[in-house]
């Protein structure tokens, strides 16, 4: 986890020293705010990641020794199919031809997202379809 | 719901096993990423397939002066979705959604990416997004026509009344959002699923890159999200964000766009740097000379890649030119770097001429006389010289179209792993030659045009007969890529399943060479001891031991 930490750190440290640079130099806000952002962007996990790096034991994926027994036990969940993201992604689509063609579009189109969401959301509860 | 466990399991272990939909239903229902990652590929592959038939016409609009296939309107429309398609549509997902979400989990002994059904939701909003931005060409006033980068003030709802338009900008917003979801998933992915012992200096480097892909999808992709949304706001609201008019700032969409635009550059080709890495170790039968160079190499093109967004508004004449020169300029050491080690790679390899090795090999050349271009255009005084000439529409032509080699190499590489079967290689040869020296025939012309004044966006040019036979050379040149397409398309017919593969067809050194050919559900029945970054070849290969980076054999 050092090394991803690492990473993000690296480039949040980087876009701050950009931003600082650049901001100085022009006076220009636009570039100055989005850089500052990808800055807290990255500081923002990147400090949360080093944080717990240096508090839990050494995963067996950051362990250059690891054996594949070292990893055994439950690696995730995940469900083998659902139909939450489909209706998810069809009320996405309704919901942006209302902007289009008619307002009347949202009514499907919210129907089926707020669908999806409570239908995913219960899923992932109980637990679906292996 | 699966709970997968990292144990080596025996091969049909029926815990594992897959016991849901067929089918149509299949597809829709789908959270396995391999599905989904194919589902992309043939969506990306038919978007390429549209962009390309659009570039055909508007080669064939130019190939003459004064060509009358299509009204002044209609080329307006042609080359705004053109570009849109080919970027948005297609190289973008081909690159961070097609095969990196079939490889990277297999790659790093993941079942699957971290959140499975956001993934699903992902494909979803790029195949919605696609169709609402492809809807365009059946409304009334057309698609969208003010060129893929939509400049305000042309994007007003003054100049582009039209539903396209708006079409154009939802089809945006919808694919942002797949990004942006791929992003997420990709970086989980990567930090939380590797296999023991797949520590971050062994993961291999198509993985990197699309690590390194992924935070900067993360970093630009919501800024243009966020534009978008203000740009509507713009046309139908009543703000004036960048209209004049009321007080706004037109140059303030290019920053925002641009802020996206330039890391989308390298979001788009650092998953492609990956795949021609991969190919050209493995095809040299060597290790990737520079690992660890070639990582640091990618992550600091892309820091860089987040400060030259302005080199695109050098002639607005209001952004910093010294700081956008000296950072573009930058670029260039990071990239060389990565040529060198290219070539390092290969250097006393024992080459071996496959179609996806030469495919590379087409990338390296064409990505260099791309690069060495884009070296021009990062100084001002040369770049006030070609902006909006034909020599910057031939720089990132030569880009893009590298690209679409490497690509084309990674459909050849990992199309046996996907599907179990090999691609005809004669056919496949003779693909890479019609596709590479189109490729040149295509964009070489265009860089003398561009040196010669020739506008960029313009359908006639009745006035410069002299710039007729470069053009047509050029759409020559757009003809043979064309003519390549349909070796590919016949290729697919004429081989299919018709040379099974087998497991590891190329004696390829990565993990994902490892499973079976196509992998099962959860991708492995066992998994190696990893001990270095090549742990099928370790696995394959005891006699050839690892040796740790930094370290020498005596």
């Amino acid at each position: 986890m050092r090394v991803e930490a690492k990473l993000l750190l690296f480039l949040g440290l980087f876009f701050g020293a950009m931003c600082a640079v650049y901001w100085t130099w022009s006076l220009e806000n636009a570039g100055g705010v989005m850089m500052f952002s990808g800055m807290l962007l990255c500081f923002l996990p990147g400090s949360y990641y080093l944080w717990w790096s240096r508090r839990m034991k050494m995963r067996p994926e950051d362990d250059p020794t690891a054996t594949t027994e070292g990893g055994a036990g439950v690696v995730g969940s995940f469900p083998g199919s659902s139909i939450f993201p489909f209706l998810m992604g069809m009320g996405a689509f309704l919901v942006v031809l209302a902007l289009v063609f008619g307002i009347w579009f949202l009514i499907p189109g919210l129907a089926l997202a707020v669908w999806a969401l409570l239908g995913g959301t219960a899923e992932g509860r109980r637990g679906g379809k292996i | 719901m699966s709970h997968t466990t990292a144990t080596p399991i025996s091969e049909h272990d029926s815990h594992d096993e897959h016991h849901g939909p067929s089918g149509l239903l299949n597809w829709l229902t789908t959270t396995d990423h391999k599905i989904i990652g194919l589902s992309y590929t043939i969506t990306a592959v038919v978007m390429l397939v549209i962009g390309g038939a659009l570039a055909e016409l508007i080669r064939a609009q130019l190939a003459s002066s004064n060509g009358h296939l299509v009204s002044f309107a209609q080329y307006n429309e042609l080359f705004t979705m053109h570009g849109s398609v080919m970027i948005y549509l297609f190289a973008g997902p081909f690159a961070f959604g097609a095969l990196a979400n079939i490889i990277v989990p297999i790659q790093i002994g993941a079942p699957d990416m971290a959140f499975p059904r956001l993934n699903a939701l992902s494909y979803w909003l790029y195949l919605t997004g696609s169709i609402t931005m492809l809807l365009g060409f059946f409304t009334t006033g057309g698609a969208a026509n003010f060129g893929w980068v939509g400049y305000a003030p042309l994007t007003s709802s003054l100049n582009a009344p039209g539903a396209g338009a708006d079409l154009w900008i939802g089809g945006l917003m919808l694919t942002g959002f797949s990004a942006i979801f791929t992003g997420v998933n990709l970086v989980a992915t990567i930090f939380y699923l590797r296999a023991p012992g797949m520590t971050m200096f062994r993961m291999p480097i198509f993985t990197w890159n699309l690590l390194v892909t992924a935070i900067l999808i993360l970093l630009a992709f919501p800024v243009l999200t966020a534009g978008l949304i203000m740009l509507y706001a713009d046309r139908h609201f009543g703000t004036h964000i960048f209209s004049v008019a009321g007080g706004g700032v037109p140059v303030l969409w290019q920053h925002i766009f641009w802020f996206w635009g330039h890391p989308e550059v390298y979001i788009l080709a650092l998953p492609f740097f990956g795949m021609a890495t991969e190919i050209i170790a493995v095809f040299s039968k060597k290790p990737v000379f520079g690992y660890k160079g070639m990582i640091f190499a990618t992550i600091s093109i892309a820091a860089l890649s987040l400060g030259v967004w302005a080199h695109h508004m050098f002639t607005t004449g209001v952004v910093l030119l010294p700081f956008f020169s000296i950072m573009s300029l930058l670029i260039a050491v990071p990239t060389g770097i990565k040529i060198f080690n290219w070539i390092g790679t290969m250097w006393r390899g024992e080459i071996w001429f496959s179609t996806a090795m030469l495919m590379s090999i087409g990338f390296l050349i064409t990505f260099l006389i791309g690069g060495l271009t884009g070296i021009y255009l990062a100084s001002p005084p040369l770049d006030f010289f070609t902006h909006d000439t034909y020599f910057v529409v031939a720089h990132f032509h030569s880009v893009v179209m590298a690209l679409v080699l490497a690509g084309m190499g990674g459909l050849y590489y990992w199309g046996p792993k996907i599907t179990g079967y090999l691609l005809n290689e004669r056919l496949g040869k003779a693909q890479f030659w019609f596709l590479f020296i189109g490729t040149q025939v295509f964009t070489f012309p265009l860089y003398i045009l561009g040196l010669q004044g020739m506008p960029r966006r313009m359908a006639v040019y009745p006035l410069h007969k002299e710039w007729v036979s470069l053009n047509a050379l050029s759409s020559v040149g757009a003809l043979l890529i064309g003519v390549s397409t349909l070796f590919f398309v016949v290729n697919i017919i004429v081989s299919w399943k018709k040379y099974p593969a087998g497991d590891n067809p190329w004696d390829a050194q990565t993990l994902e060479w490892f499973t079976t050919s196509p992998p099962p559900h959860h991708n492995f029945y066992r998994l190696p001891q990893i001990r270095s970054e090549r742990p099928t070849w370790d696995y394959n290969h005891p006699e050839h031991k690892s040796i740790a980076h930094g370290t020498h054999e005596e």
